[in-house]
């Protein structure tokens, strides 16, 4: 496989001298007869922001909540620090979790929730203020600090949660869908302001969701999780560009799927004949499958280019006509719904990038259009 | 046609309250009677208070059931906050369906059974080990907290099942032990619950008469049996006003506990919504 991959500076999973923070070895969960992480295996590294990305049920909560020590894996083994995590139960981890409810505890203000962990470790009182001070300056919340929990919003809350997993200083923090009861204005701003926090005090995070836009957003890495097993793992744009499955490619952004069968195959590009399409793509990457294999091609829609006219250049492949069945106006965004000669829809986005004004010459419903994109847009996978 | 069923809801009210009161009502109007006689108004008069405070055997029979009520309520809050928090923490273990029926089969068992099976309990120990001895006040607070614990059980187990279980988990994972967790965690936020089982053992021991009329000894007279015992001799104006004196000592507890309850509502819900104007 030799993929055109963009220059990027040195990341530690690319390393092979450096040592993973936590090391999760052949990890199988069982509950009863229900297998919920079954023979994962993963490094992740010091610094990271890595997130675990899958639909509810695939693994990703029970994955989080065995490296906090709530759950005992059934069979593998877990290390974290280099230290082996088996039989070590959660108050002696060095973790701290965010729980998706938040948990704060409600009989306590949150100057009490914040200093909880840090008066377990049985510090001096002075330092106890000092830390909780410093932290809640950090999420600004000094002003609620005499509030109770119930008196907060939503934001708030999230932020005293931070605060009360941040201020013992772990070394490993995980989050369990951080974002998830924020409405989406808060949850850009605090997506950012998360990572700001998570660079300046240099803790690794492991974050699960099921939103891959907050994934993606945060990660350094992603890990895509399917029924208990992790499908892919790779930076975002690792994930979203080079998906090494239809369920990856699918469960990232959106994509058209077309079945084909391999008709070229040579080290820097194949060709792949689909009845579907109606053509051939002529994709710039090889792919290691037998010939005559039946794969599928991915292809993103915002890397289709859609026009009146024929692309410029003669080759008879990456085009295709076909009839726009749907337009949808997302105002950043148009998305066009063509119906292709064998009857599959394809989804193609167009950004907006003139204001559409009435007397503007737009592609619009019924028309003849033609699609194209470019040899290295397609993506070829095999499963 | 509002106005008819508005008619009609505050007739059925006043019939349901008339149907529930009236017998209390009667009860305290009659315990101010100047007459002997129950049925006959002669009067009013507050003598039969003055002759019930004087009544020794009614005082110290009070003074047990008190006594011997808070000790039960205070062994059944423990044993059934145990029960409680086993039975809604630990899902999985041997025999939990058999503990869970045995928990709450006091509460549909008939009393005679219980009180029975106390007293036999209770010989056949005595004859073993040789204790309990004879028939007493420890008899009847063992007694009494074994058919409460039941009910203590049932109240903490169904709030600890809406306590959020992270809150616990988020406590160990700050570095708290399991105990601490739990006394500085799931205990101060399930108060309410165990105050709630408290006075309800409290009172179900308070008013306990068959159970207790197995298992009672010389000497060990609760309040209910003296009553029981002199309503059999006919009813005398000083047994009302000893209940309306209970009656009255119930009515401000629930009536305070009520208030109480009312206002914190109140603020939470003023301060949640304060919290939101100040989200805007």
């Amino acid at each position: 496989m030799a993929n055109p991959r963009p220059e990027q500076k040195l990341e530690p999973w690319k390393d092979p001298a450096a040592t993973p923070y936590i090391r999760i070895e052949k990890v199988t969960k069982k509950f009863g007869d229900f297998v919920a992480v079954d023979d994962v295996s993963l490094s992740i590294y010091r610094g990271e922001i890595f997130c675990l990305l899958g639909a509810s049920g695939c693994g990703k909560t029970t994955l989080l909540r065995m490296l906090a020590g709530f759950e005992e894996p059934t069979a593998g083994k877990m290390w974290i620090d280099g230290a082996d995590m088996q039989g070590i139960p959660p108050y002696k981890r060095p973790v701290n979790m965010m729980f998706q409810s938040y948990a704060l505890f409600p009989h306590m203000t949150v100057e009490q929730n914040v200093a909880f962990g840090l008066k377990q470790d049985k510090l001096p009182r002075a330092e106890i203020k000092d830390r909780v001070n410093a932290i809640l300056e950090l999420v600004k919340m000094t002003q609620f600090a005499g509030r109770k929990p119930h008196q907060l919003s939503g934001g708030q809350r999230q932020r005293v949660a931070l605060a009360r997993s941040l201020v013992k200083q772990p070394k490993l923090m995980l989050l369990d869908e951080p974002l998830g009861a924020l409405d989406k204005k808060l949850r850009e701003h605090t997506q950012f302001e998360l990572v700001n926090i998570q660079e300046k005090l240099g803790v690794t995070f492991v974050v699960v969701t099921h939103d891959q836009e907050e994934a993606m957003t945060l990660a350094s890495r992603i890990g895509v999780m399917n029924h208990g097993k992790i499908v892919q793992v790779g930076t975002p744009s690792d994930i979203y560009e080079f998906p090494i499955s239809r369920f990856v490619a699918d469960f990232v952004g959106s994509v058209n799927m077309f079945e084909g069968t391999l008709i070229e195959d040579e080290p820097d590009y194949v060709r792949v004949a689909s009845k579907e399409l109606g053509g051939n793509f002529y994709v710039n990457h090889g792919v290691s499958a037998p010939p005559d294999a039946t794969v599928w091609v991915a292809l993103r829609p915002e890397k289709i280019v859609i026009a009146r006219e024929p692309p410029a250049s003669d080759d008879e492949d990456n085009r295709v006509r076909g009839v726009v069945k749907e337009i949808a106006y997302l105002g950043d965004v148009s998305v066009y719904l063509v119906q292709l000669a064998s009857g599959r829809m394809v989804r193609v986005t167009r950004p907006n990038m003139r204001r559409q004004a009435a007397a503007f010459d737009r592609i619009t419903w019924d028309e003849e259009v033609w699609l194209s994109w470019d040899p290295s847009s397609p993506v070829v996978v095999t499963q | 046609m509002i106005g008819r069923r508005s008619f009609l809801v505050t007739t059925l009210m006043a019939f349901g309250f008339a149907f529930l009161y009236i017998p209390i009502l009667s009860m305290i109007v009659f315990s101010f009677n100047e007459s002997r006689l129950v049925t006959v108004w002669a009067g009013f008069s507050t003598k039969w208070y003055v002759e019930l405070f004087q009544n020794e055997q009614i005082i110290n029979a009070a003074k047990l059931s008190l006594r011997i009520a808070a000790i039960n309520a205070t062994g059944a809050v423990i044993l059934g906050t145990l029960a409680g928090f086993a039975l809604s923490r630990f899902r999985r273990f041997k025999g939990r369906t058999l503990m869970t029926g045995m928990t709450t089969a006091p509460l549909v068992m008939p009393e005679v059974i219980t009180g029975l099976s106390m007293l036999l309990l209770f010989v056949a120990m005595e004859h073993m080990f040789g204790w309990p001895a004879g028939r007493g006040v420890t008899t009847i607070t063992i007694a009494h907290i074994t058919f409460s614990m039941a009910y203590v059980t049932v109240v903490i187990q169904s709030r600890l099942s809406t306590l959020d279980e992270s809150l616990e988990e988020a406590a160990m994972d700050l570095g708290a032990r399991p105990w601490k967790v739990f006394a500085v965690i799931t205990l101060p936020i399930i108060f309410p619950a165990i105050l709630a089982g408290w006075l309800l053992a409290f009172t179900l021991s308070w008013d306990d008469l068959v159970i207790t009329s197995f298992v009672s000894g010389p000497g060990s007279s609760t309040l209910p049996l003296v009553i029981f015992s002199k309503v059999r001799l006919g009813v005398s104006p000083d047994i009302n006003a000893l209940a309306t004196l209970m009656v009255a000592v119930v009515a401000i507890g629930i009536v305070s506990a009520g208030l109480y309850m009312q206002r914190q509502e109140r603020r939470r819900e003023r301060d949640v919504q304060a919290a939101l104007a100040a989200n805007q």
